[in-house]
């Protein structure tokens, strides 16, 4: 069993105590949650209580005011800039405009990360990319396009397999499927969903879709005013009696997830 | 009606006539929270310029005085860069040259020439009085290479390269680009900064001469046709004018515009956040407060120069 190798015991990310300020506001005020190897962990609370905030602060564009924040064991704040760098490479991220260059084809974009950090020959390059390219269910011809060319769902999907290039374990989403229509939301749900299965990955993902957390999530994570509001599984959510998580869960929207 | 409404108290205000659907309006307005919100701190309307002036000297100063982020990353890159422990780019190098400095050459040329020939034809027609006409050669020699050349070469490229920097950054900062690149573990101020002020410290010099040149040629076009001083008296003149001394006064102030030049469009680039409303505004700042920072440091170094009597 390669699982038995691996230290599956301690989670991907611990969160313990986090503070984040902007200035002198303090946005996240002692949040604690832990994200295990495999799951897929959704994100919710309210507009403006800092879940986009916190995955910043995860990946590092926000500075820590307090806490510990623990990736693959290894505290964070106490690594050096190599240390990090190699930590950052172990992670993906989906900006929610998927941040794609615009002066880079797709191709392009998928290819940055190993011309900056890898020494491959261009046709390896290349042909790595056509593979993600693949994954994500994009066609070949998308390849040569521009970012302007393409339609939201394609966006998404190209930034996807450009946070996949080095074969990230952890993979950080921020609101996948804002933006995309009921179907194309359904499949990039299912396709994140499959790319866990089939590599192992661990996915943190901000999210306000409903449908995403019932198909996708295994854990969700509920944040209210830069803390932690509760942590469990769907079910233990529509079973809790705090009054946001009930209008969240329970309300005109949430129809069908129940079942 | 709604704050008639509760003025009078609900039992005192009743609506008569109008359909459901105008009740349901009125009650869900007067549901909704009603705070007043402060009314913003208004300045008399004639101070409005003064102040909105005094704001970009002061924002100008603090940009570059007060230490800063984006000074400190831009310090830290160049050193990484030179450490060989960042990549060169080298081609973005080449490329931000392109687009700064060779693009701008004939735009420099042009008006260095309009400019140069203008305050030629002012001057004959006051020393003619004189009838010392000849000596517009040195007032020209000094002129365009101590100051006309470098200034316009400076004030043309904080309005052409200022603004596309401070644009493109603040784009990318808008779209997250800027973040993806960090979180991908790539420096945007090494990647995307450093090569545009280091192409803007290298270009400038050359962009400053070929004002001052052009400048001259203005001068020299001007002399010959309206002050009657033909070309080889003109170039002979020239030789006893021109000193080693302004030509090197003129080209060590070039590098020093271009960093703040390039300094102050990355600060500006940094500073827009979510809009493209913001977008507009910071690059608008970034090319008043260069073309600014420009002319007053060129007073600055002319007080230096004269004060060490260059
Ligand atoms: N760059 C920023 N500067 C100042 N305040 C910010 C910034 N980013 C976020 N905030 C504030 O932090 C709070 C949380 O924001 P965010 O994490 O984006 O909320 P959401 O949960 O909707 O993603 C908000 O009140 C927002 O105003
Ligand atoms: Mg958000």
């Amino acid at each position: 069993m390669i699982n038995a190798l691996i230290p599956e015991a301690d989670p991907a990310i611990t969160v313990d105590g986090l503070v984040v300020k902007i200035g002198s506001r303090t946005i996240i005020n002692g949040l604690n949650f832990d994200l295990h190897r495999r799951e897929i962990l959704g994100l919710i609370g309210p507009s403006g209580s800092g879940k986009s905030v916190t995955l910043r602060a995860l990946i590092g564009l926000l500075p820590h005011a307090g806490g510990n924040v623990t990736v693959m064991g290894r505290n964070y704040a106490q690594l050096n800039r190599r240390q990090r760098v190699e930590t950052q490479r172990n992670w993906g991220v989906l900006f929610q405009q998927g941040a794609l260059f615009s002066s880079l084809t797709v191709k392009e974009n998928i290819e940055f990360q190993m011309r900056e950090h890898l020494h491959l020959s261009p046709k390896l390059r290349s042909d790595i990319a056509m593979i993600k390219l693949d994954l994500v269910g994009l066609p070949a011809a998308a390849a040569h396009s521009y970012p302007a060319e393409l339609s939201g769902g394609m966006i998404k999907r190209a930034a996807l397999a450009r946070a996949l290039a080095l074969d990230p374990q952890i993979l950080f989403l921020d609101e996948p499927t804002a933006g995309l229509d009921p179907i194309g939301a359904g499949k990039f749900d299912e396709l994140i969903v499959t790319l866990r299965d089939t590599l192992g990955l661990t996915v943190l993902m901000v999210t306000h879709d409903l449908d995403s957390l019932a198909m996708a999530c295994d854990r969700i994570v509920a944040l209210a005013d830069g803390k932690l509001l509760k942590a469990g599984t769907m079910a233990e959510m529509l079973q809790s009696d705090q009054p946001w998580l009930q209008e969240y869960f329970h309300g005109p929207r949430a129809r069908n997830i129940g079942s | 009606m709604t704050r008639l409404q509760r003025g009078l108290g609900q039992g005192d205000a009743r609506l008569i006539g109008g359909n459901a659907q105008h009740v349901a309006l009125l009650s869900a307005i007067s549901d909704a929270a009603h705070e007043t919100l402060p009314s913003p701190h208004r300045t008399n309307i004639l101070l409005v310029p003064f102040a909105k002036f005094g704001r970009i000297v002061i924002g100008a100063f603090n940009d570059i005085f007060a230490a800063n982020a984006v000074q400190g990353h831009l310090m830290v890159a160049l050193g990484r860069t030179l450490t060989f422990q960042a990549p060169l780019r080298f081609a973005s190098f080449v490329h931000q040259f392109e687009q700064i400095v060779l693009r701008a050459i004939p735009i420099v040329a042009l008006i260095s020439l309009v400019v140069g020939a203008i305050i030629t034809q002012q001057t004959i027609l006051q020393l003619r009085t004189f009838g010392v006409t000849i000596f517009v050669v040195d007032l020209a020699a000094i002129l365009m290479f101590r100051e006309i050349g470098v200034l316009l070469a400076a004030i043309m490229v904080a309005g052409r390269s200022g603004s596309a920097i401070t644009a493109e950054i603040g784009a990318m900062r808008i779209r997250e680009e800027f973040d993806a690149l960090q979180v991908m573990g790539v420096d945007p101020h090494q990647a995307l900064m450093l090569p545009r002020v280091i192409a803007l410290v290298v270009g400038m010099p050359l962009l400053a001469f070929v004002g001052s040149m052009s400048g001259l040629a203005g001068a020299a076009i001007v002399a010959k046709f309206y002050g009657d001083i033909p070309l080889d008296i003109f170039a002979d003149r020239l030789r006893g004018a021109m000193t080693v001394t302004s030509v090197a006064v003129g080209l060590i102030k070039a590098p020093f515009m271009g960093f703040l030049v390039g300094l102050l469009a990355s600060i500006e680039g940094m500073k827009v956040a979510g809009s493209s409303e913001s977008l507009g505004q910071r690059t608008t700042s970034s090319v008043v407060k260069s073309i600014f920072v420009v002319i007053v440091a060129d007073g600055l170094f002319a007080i230096f120069f004269a004060a060490i009597g260059l």
